[in-house]
């Protein structure tokens, strides 16, 4: 061919377009095992609303590899069998020319859109459109470089009031109470690990001490960010009992890496126990 | 007959001289350091976060900031002289801060301007040391486990709280003082300055939650004085 | 504004001179290769920063000789500590977004083809032209000189969320003057990018040839148009945001900083700001800012692949409609980068429609140039291969998008590495891909001597096999829970991923190797390529209709005169199996 001896093209030029196309279906088969096998997923779900989450999860999965492989495939296949076939080869039109494509994006996406915007609507309904119970337990989160800190509000139900310039960590007092002038603040307990009783919801308030960061336990299916400045809250019931981790998922600074805590879930005696013996410490 | 009292007029000024100087034979003073009231409760440190610090605790440790022994005896507080004593030259060798358990040994380090200060990190973790300086050039740095010690110096005299950027209950103090004569006071609240030459004295008392205090005191000889300090305990 | 005549008023005198002619030159294709060698300067520091990121995250204690000569602080012996990692990642996000994808598909090969494309002399301001690069070049040395400075480059990302970007010095090391110098630097890249896109705004709506209606124009002139539309608009929010930042930082205004913050101990003497607000103005830009990485590469393939299949696509009109789509929707979508942000949740949902729905015009573009491909004649070198390529990264990329375009998925993919993983293949990856088409295509244009052929398709097989392997892997990683912007990996959940991690790592350090492959070929083909003709590829738009490489007035004196639209493929003409655009041989229909 004149253009392959003007680029100096060696005479294996034909047989690229089919390792292009061998090589693609071997990616796109390597890409789609291990989703397939289910080698990397989720941690199991502990909690109460998060069902709707992997559903959606699973279906979008679905859709998605029947998507990726489809793409691929058909790539593969087109690629295979029409290049470099030989000079004056018939061009040809796919049947149905450009409308075919644009009707077929727009139905199948549509109903895609449709299906997960819509429907998927829900699964998030239930974690930010419903408040909480009224007699849930209230527990504050704060998030600072580079710890979490939480905080129970005592025999009282009531939280003492923060006070940024009275901050000391070197005394654990890492809210910043006032309890020699805040009554309030004088039954609080704080602690390092988020303990909480299993089954029972749990109202977590978050206050953002210096910077942004965010609270994220994969087994609840929760991820929140705290954003100084802002009330923001969550909330959530843990079904199983165990030992989880929480983990910063905002950059907040060079321990960011290194922001974690436990989420210790009991039973609700065992809880009780607990809050006696982290209120004997304060 | 002259060239002999040269030579005695010459031995008088040599130890005058010598006198007059940081040697063996100075006077002593030395005291207790208590305090009055009710201090604020030391709390147990939650480590959670880091388990590999956590697990080498079987109980967990509790914080620093207020250390008290028998008697009212108030440890951990820096006892230097402000006044009445030349600047020292700084000793070669260095002042050593040890990261430990996710705590910080010893919870207060005193030493000399100009001194080397040489931080060791014998943790599995990575810590970011941090000195909170006002007067001196502040500074923080990271230390992965197994790197080389990070070592700096000072060159003003400052009381300088030290903290851990990445694990928030680590509290330490730098004391950086202008001469030799400082002493911290241990358990008993007790505490000595010894081989001070004669004059007078500013004896100063710092502790990092009850803050400074100072007394003067005058040394003739080789005796030794008395000085006792008294900090107002505060419940929170 | 369906046809103009080129204006010979714009027209500027001949260069003289090695200044006028290399250095601050007025002429397009030489600020088109300008910002191309700027680009790939940027591109080596960018993978070089990702290689040493790459190497710390699986031998953390590993001492990399000689690092610490580039930061005695940041990499005591030579050992990354957890801040310099951050600065490591702030800049390689950094110069790769701004200033590889920003400049290589769109400044570099926009200003060098556009106005050749379309029959012109020159941009319509030359002089704005040249200073867009000499600007964009400062902005460069500015964020570069971050690394010299002693504190170090910033660590707050690629994204500067505030208040950690805004509070100074005390947010950590490299967050004072590090932090500055790069507010200083993405403001005048901001003043860079609105001169250009200016420029080609301007050029392409009143330097077309006569008889170059706006549908007659090549599918990538289009994409550089709509791009330059979008960066006019989306960097001229972001100029004002920097500025705002910069205030905060060193004016004490309080524009993202709320009351009552103690950073390292001090508590801020700020009050009244909002960080949400940083996010909102810097996505108000960021979205936009990955179609202006896309869309060029999205033309430059479809221009490739048309050539390389000898005919046309199933519809350029509809190709170039969708590009218009997606540019308009781009501005509806910027909220999903914030679902669990703290913004209002009924906005979350708002905007997960708009950004559920680009996938339809993203699917056309994708169902026309597979449909395209069917009844072919594929050419294989390696401009069409890296083609394919975009098309096959730009499927994967596309689809791990639509996980996260629905906030209740993203509760649980949010920052983790699925998101990096999306975005490398389907930003990075892809558009790089369409750079590397676009090279291979337009080198011998460019220089006079073409690219060795055998070297490119080598350059190939290695990349596009590596960077799956590097980038697939990402999100499986993230489905697992792998967070991103760690340093290090301490969580419990972690260990069993290591050996992931480790492949990627080695995948990275080879992909990254056999980039010198082309490195090589660039530089070698300068001096020893084959010499190129005025049309080595056979192809219909006015680039081949003047000699490789142009004359300083792109045609000669001559203005042309457009019969066709660009892709006469696949018919019978005069020199073979296409019918040039200024060819008045009649169409095929």
């Amino acid at each position: 061919m004149e253009i392959a001896a003007r680029v100096g093209l060696g005479e294996r030029l034909d047989a690229m377009g089919k390792l292009f196309a061998i090589v693609l279906v071997i990616i796109a088969l390597a890409s789609a095992y291990p989703i397939a096998k289910h080698m990397y997923v989720p941690p199991e779900d502990i909690s109460t609303h998060g069902h709707a989450i992997d559903d959606q999860l699973s279906d979008t999965m679905a859709e998605a590899g029947f998507a990726f492989l489809g793409a691929q495939i058909i790539l593969a296949f087109f690629v295979w069998k029409f290049s470099e076939r030989k000079e004056g080869a018939k061009l040809k039109n796919f049947p149905g020319g450009a409308k075919l494509m644009v009707s077929v994006a727009f139905i199948i996406v549509g109903a895609e859109v449709f299906a997960l915007g819509v429907l998927g609507q829900k699964a998030w309904a239930n974690v930010y459109f419903t408040p909480p119970r009224p007699d849930a337990l209230q527990i504050q989160a704060q998030a600072g470089q580079f710890a979490f800190y939480f905080r129970y509000p005592g025999a009282d139900g009531k939280f003492g009031a923060i006070h940024p310039d009275k901050i000391d960590e070197g005394n654990q007092n890492f809210f910043g109470l006032d309890p020699a002038n805040d009554i309030e603040a004088r039954d609080d307990i704080v602690s390092g690990e988020l303990t909480i009783p299993v089954n029972r919801e749990v109202h977590l308030l978050m206050h953002a001490k210096d910077v942004g960061h965010s609270f994220y336990v994969r087994e609840l299916r929760i991820q929140q960010d705290f954003v100084p400045g802002l009330d923001l809250s969550v909330h959530f019931t843990a079904t199983k009992i165990g030992r989880y981790e929480i983990v910063c998922t905002q950059l907040c600074g060079l321990g960011h890496y290194n922001m974690k805590a436990y989420l210790s879930v009991m039973a609700q005696d065992d809880f009780e126990k607990w809050l006696k013996q982290k209120a004997s410490e304060q | 007959m002259r060239i002999k009292h040269v030579y005695l007029a010459g031995v008088a000024i040599l130890a005058a001289a010598t006198l007059t100087s940081a040697v063996p034979g100075g006077g002593t003073v030395s005291g207790k350091i208590t305090y009055e009231g009710t201090p604020a409760k030391q709390k147990p440190i939650d480590m959670s976060k880091e388990p590999s610090c956590a697990k080498q605790y079987t109980t967990p440790p509790t914080t620093e900031t207020v250390v008290t022994g028998a008697n009212n005896a108030l440890e951990n507080v820096v006892v230097y002289i402000s006044a009445g004593a030349p600047d020292d030259a700084a000793p070669s060798q260095a002042a050593v801060f040890t990261q430990k358990g996710c705590r910080y040994i010893p919870h207060v380090l005193a030493f000399q301007v100009n001194q080397p200060l040489q931080v060791v990190n014998d943790d599995q973790t990575s810590h970011n040391i941090h000195p909170l300086a006002k007067v001196n050039r502040e500074w923080n740095k990271s230390q992965p486990p197994g790197t080389p010690p990070i070592v700096d110096k000072y060159d003003k005299p400052e009381f300088i709280p030290v903290k851990c950027n990445v694990h928030p209950w680590m509290h330490g103090t730098f004391a950086v003082l202008k001469n030799s004569h400082y002493a911290i006071s241990a358990n008993d609240g007790g505490f000595a300055l010894p081989n001070l030459p004669p004059g007078k004295y500013t004896i100063s008392a710092y502790h990092e939650s009850y803050g400074d205090q100072s007394q003067e005191v005058t040394i003739t000889g080789s005796e030794t004085k008395t000085i006792n300090f008294v900090f107002k305990a505060k419940p929170y | 504004m369906q046809e103009a005549s080129a204006q010979p008023a714009h027209v500027h005198a001949p260069p003289e001179g090695f200044i006028r002619k290399h250095v601050f030159s007025l002429d397009h294709k030489v600020i088109g290769k300008q910002y191309y060698a700027l680009g790939l300067l940027a591109v080596c520091m960018g993978m070089g920063l990702s290689w040493l990121m790459r190497f710390h995250l699986v031998w953390p204690t590993t001492r990399i000789p000689g690092l610490e000569l580039l930061s005695k602080v940041g990499a005591p012996g030579g050992v990354i500590t957890p801040e310099y990692y951050l600065s490591l990642l702030t800049m390689h996000g950094t110069l790769m977004v701004f200033f590889v994808l920003t400049n290589a598909p769109f400044a570099a090969f926009g200003n060098y083809f556009l106005p050749i494309q379309i029959g012109a002399e020159d941009m319509a301001f030359p002089r704005f032209n040249m200073m867009s690069f000499w600007t964009t070049l400062v902005a460069f040395l500015v964020l570069v000189l971050a690394f010299v400075i002693p504190d170090g480059p910033p660590i707050s990302g690629w994204t500067s969320y505030a208040p950690l970007s805004a509070v100074g010095q005390d947010a950590g090391p490299g967050m004072g003057w590090g932090m500055n110098l790069w507010g200083i630097s993405i403001a005048i890249f901001c003043i860079g990018s609105l001169l250009g896109a200016l420029n080609f705004i301007a050029t392409t709506l009143d330097l077309r040839a006569k008889g170059m209606t706006l549908m007659r124009m090549p599918i990538c002139t289009w994409a550089w148009f709509i791009t330059s539309c979008i960066a006019l608009l989306a960097f001229a929010v972001l100029l004002p945001a920097c500025i705002l930042l910069i205030l905060d930082r060193t004016a004490g205004t309080s524009f993202f900083i709320p009351s009552g913050l103690v950073v390292s101990d001090r508590l801020q003497p700020h009050s009244g700001g909002s960080p949400l607000l940083w996010q909102h103005l810097f996505w108000f830009f960021g979205h936009p800012e990955v179609y202006i990485a896309i869309l060029p590469s999205m033309g430059i393939v479809s221009h490739i692949l048309i050539n390389s299949m000898r005919k046309p696509l199933l519809s350029s009109k509809v190709i170039i409609y969708c590009m218009m789509s997606i540019g308009f929707l781009s501005w509806m979508v910027w909220g999903h980068h914030m679902f669990v942000s703290g913004m209002n949740p009924f906005s979350s949902l708002l905007f997960s429609f708009p950004t559920l729905t680009i996938t339809i015009p993203a699917t056309i573009m994708t169902l026309i140039w597979l449909g395209s491909l069917y009844g072919a004649n594929l050419r294989i070198n390696a401009a069409s291969l890296f083609a394919l390529g975009f098309i096959s990264m730009f499927v994967s990329g596309g689809v791990s998008g639509f996980f996260l375009a629905q906030p209740s998925i993203d509760i649980v993919l949010h920052a983790t590495y699925f998101v990096v993983g999306h975005f490398h293949m389907v930003m990075g990856v892809a558009s790089i891909f369409g750079v590397f088409a676009g090279t291979y295509f337009w080198y011998g244009k460019m220089t006079g001597r073409m690219m060795n052929e055998k070297l490119g398709q080598l350059h190939f097989w290695l990349t596009f096999i590596g960077t799956y392997c590097i980038f697939m892997p990402f999100h499986y990683l993230g489905l697992v829970g792998n967070i991103r912007r760690y340093s290090s990996f301490v969580n419990d959940f972690m260990g069993p991923l290591m050996p992931l991690h480790k492949f990627i790592t080695i995948a990275a350090l080879s992909t990254g190797a056999a980039q010198f492959i082309f490195l090589f070929n660039l530089i070698y083909s300068h001096f020893k390529g084959k010499p190129a003709s005025e049309n080595p590829w056979e192809g219909t738009t006015l680039e081949w209709s003047i000699p490789s490489p142009p004359p300083w007035n792109n045609f000669g004196g001559k203005h042309p005169v457009i019969y066709h639209d660009p892709y006469q493929y696949g018919v019978k003409g005069s020199k073979g199996d296409y019918i040039m655009q200024d060819s008045p041989e009649p169409s095929a229909s």
